[in-house]
């Protein structure tokens, strides 16, 4: 898969980031490159060399290396070519969780982080039980436009705008922290109220669009938790413009209010 | 209700419809027939003495039957949906509005195809390709496969199958269907140095190894093998070889069909108009068409409505290339590259109405920067512009050369002023934001409305 822009950034000062890209040639259906080119430009507009890597099937985490793990959507054939690996490399990304290393799952590599995926035929696909969930495949799809309104920090709101298209209803173990409540939209499983799932510095969500262009706010997020893991004082990214990225979220939760949640 | 009077009813419609300016009258005749009669479609396609030719593909259908109905028109009249009206409906308002036709030659939506062929039964069932397109309508791609699988399995013996050898999905069909016509391009030194991104059969279907391509020409159209389980292209009945892109004008190759071969010379650009040319050959080759006649149709061909079209407005040049998913926006940009001059200047149009995708995430598969490295100005239009300027933003463009400007018709007049004076102005849109700018250019009275045009 070739990236978007070139990929890593270019030598900056000495803040540097590890960006692992895992099944990049399998799960990538929901134009994924594009989350892994914002997190890429964002961070090298503030002077921080990022280095991204593919992981592909029998590669190893680098952990201790690792700042961020991307794992994007698939279709049911690609997912379940790369479902019996992720399981596989359950011990390392724990590993990597446990030192710090930020996660982001959309769609299908949100489902195989989670224990399990069950599919129409009843047949079970391990997961890699890093997320607290499981997921159960649904008579059809939930497909549209989708807003959330999300609090990573206390007190800190922001609204994520992006699109969904998925047969699996998600069902999130007692006491598991969803990743946002849906103002308009399917989410996890339609009935919940609730999208994604948050555990520490991981998220897994089905919203893709790509996800990161359109809600900035999420990706300078993402990287400061990342860049966390190498500094020790409080990381702060100096603000950017943003102004394509405002219009474009605008439009696009106007769109979820207007025609998000129906099929 | 006997056909007749419902034939008559329908087309009374779909007059009225031109006339009060709803539109060109070109599904409303099709969605009232079948609404009165839920036979009426096979019992139209039945009356025709040549038979119902029907062809499908995610890129490229419109083209191929423009191609084919070059050759096929010679010395027949033709029931064919050349505006674009490619659903049920659609297939239902041809029929009704061919009198007399000869035979149908139909363009298919690829979800609508099953259902299609189900009722028309045709002579001959044309598969070009399948890539990723609008998943938020047609679903994955597996499960359109799947449903044409069923739809060649549940074929009359009657029909004749002509599939695209090089897309490993359609290859599949061929090996389980005696007398398939195949078709491919085989010509290394066009091969792409390696698989795009776009690419979607990367995968064998029969055991889940990465294929090996010797060739790999559109995307993941080309000569595969699996090395594990010797899932292979099938032999070409018919092929492009020795192939010559003449930049933005032309292309030239030779055709060869199991009745000898010839050079043919298209009046069409790009590698993917080869692949259409090539299609259009093979169905009319399974037709029995002899090949100087088919020679001769690709070569009298003009690029079908919003396919490199070319419009002079007020001393200018607009080109319009429709642009609706990777695999197609890919093929464009490589073909706007191979031209004499790269542009400098693009309009790009992206609409999220339910026939463009309400799924915009596909431009981010998309390789534009090859593009975006030449051009010095890009202004972005539709009802998602903004996330066009966001992925050439993040693209690599600077913010200074994106003009964001969701009104296509303000997005038309500043690109216009842009464009210097007998300059060419090119034009990326998907399908809806096409018909609007059609609209406005047709309502300057530079070009015919498309119902008229097709």
């Amino acid at each position: 898969m070739s990236a978007i822009g070139g990929g890593d950034s270019g030598p900056g000062g000495d803040r540097r980031l590890v960006i692992c890209h895992l099944y990049p040639e399998y799960l990538n259906i929901y134009a994924d490159r594009g989350n892994i080119a914002v997190l890429s430009r964002r961070a090298a507009w503030r002077g921080i060399a990022v280095e991204v890597r593919s992981i592909g099937l029998g590669e190893d985490v680098p952990v201790g290396e690792v700042d961020l793990l991307y794992v994007g959507g698939g279709q049911d054939r690609e997912q379940a070519l790369v479902a019996p690996d992720i399981a596989g490399k359950a011990d390392q990304l724990r590993a990597a969780l446990a030192d710090g290393t930020v996660l982001l799952a959309v769609c299908g590599g949100y489902q195989l982080l989670g224990r399990s995926y069950r599919d129409q035929a009843g047949a079970e696909l391990p997961g890699a039980g890093i997320l607290p969930l499981h997921t159960v495949a649904g008579p059809r799809r939930l497909i549209g436009d989708v807003l959330l309104d999300c609090e990573l920090d206390p007190g800190d709101r922001h609204t994520v705008a992006g699109f969904e298209n998925h047969a699996g209803r998600t069902l999130l173990d007692p006491g598991a922290e969803p990743f946002g409540r849906l103002v308009a939209g399917f989410g996890n499983d339609g009935e919940s109220g609730f999208e994604g799932c948050r555990l520490g510095r991981a998220l897994g969500t089905y919203l893709h669009g790509p996800l990161l262009p359109r809600n900035p706010w999420l990706a300078d997020w993402l990287l400061v938790q990342a860049l966390a893991r190498r500094e020790t004082a409080v990381p702060v990214l100096a603000p950017l413009a943003d102004t394509f990225e405002h219009e474009a979220h605008a439009v696009a939760a106007q769109r979820a209010r207007d025609r998000g949640g129906r099929s | 209700m006997r056909l007749a009077t419902e034939i008559t009813l329908a087309r009374a419609v779909g007059a009225l419809s031109r006339r009060t300016g709803r539109g060109g009258g070109t599904t409303l005749p099709g969605k009232l027939l079948l609404r009165l009669d839920d036979a009426a479609l096979s019992a139209l396609a039945l009356r025709l003495p040549e038979g119902a030719i029907v062809v499908s593909a995610t890129n490229g259908k419109t083209t191929t039957c423009a191609l084919a109905a070059r050759v096929l028109g010679e010395g027949r009249t033709l029931a064919h949906n050349g505006a674009g009206a490619n659903l049920l409906s659609g297939v239902a308002a041809t029929l009704l509005a061919a009198h007399r036709a000869d035979m149908a030659l139909l363009e298919v939506d690829e979800a609508a195809l099953p259902e299609v062929v189900r009722r028309v039964a045709p002579r001959v069932l044309a598969l070009g390709n399948l890539f990723r397109d609008q998943l938020d309508r047609y679903g994955e791609l597996e499960s359109l496969a799947e449903a044409w699988r069923a739809a060649v399995a549940g074929l009359p013996a009657s029909t004749r199958l002509v599939v695209n050898a090089d897309d490993p999905m359609l290859g599949a069909l061929a090996l389980d269907r005696s007398g398939t016509v195949t078709y491919g391009v085989d010509d290394p030194a066009q091969a792409r140095p390696s698989l795009q991104h776009a690419a979607d059969s990367k995968y064998c279907i029969r055991c889940g190894a990465p294929y090996d391509y010797a060739a790999a020409y559109v995307g993941h159209l080309g000569d595969y093998r699996c090395p594990r389980c010797g899932h292979a292209r099938p032999a070409l009945t018919v092929a492009a070889r020795s192939i010559a892109l003449d930049g933005l004008a032309a292309t030239a190759f030779d055709l060869v069909t199991p009745d000898g071969s010839c050079r043919v010379t298209l009046p069409l650009p790009g590698l993917y108009n080869v692949y259409n040319a090539v299609a259009a050959a093979a169905l009319c080759h399974a037709l029995g068409v002899p090949l100087a006649a088919i020679a001769r149709g690709l070569e009298g061909a003009e690029p079908a409505w919003g396919r490199f079209e070319r419009i002079a407005v007020d001393g200018k040049t607009v080109v319009l290339l429709l642009v609706k998913n990777p695999a197609g926006a890919n093929e464009a940009v490589r073909t706007l590259l191979a031209g004499a001059t790269p542009p400098r200047l693009a309009l790009v149009a992206l609409n999220d109405a339910v026939a463009d995708g309400r799924d915009v995430s596909w431009i981010w598969d998309v390789d534009y920067e090859p593009l975006l490295a030449g051009l010095e100005r890009v202004v972005a239009s539709g009802g998602r512009a903004a996330e066009l300027g966001l992925r050439f933003r993040y693209g690599g463009l600077d913010d200074a050369a994106i003009e964001v400007i969701p009104d296509l018709e303000q997005a038309l007049d500043r690109a216009l002023a842009l464009t210097p004076a007998g300059g060419e102005l090119v034009i990326l849109p998907t399908y809806t934001a096409m018909l609007a700018l059609r609209r406005v250019i047709a309502g300057r009275g530079h070009v015919r409305n498309f119902w008229d045009a097709a």
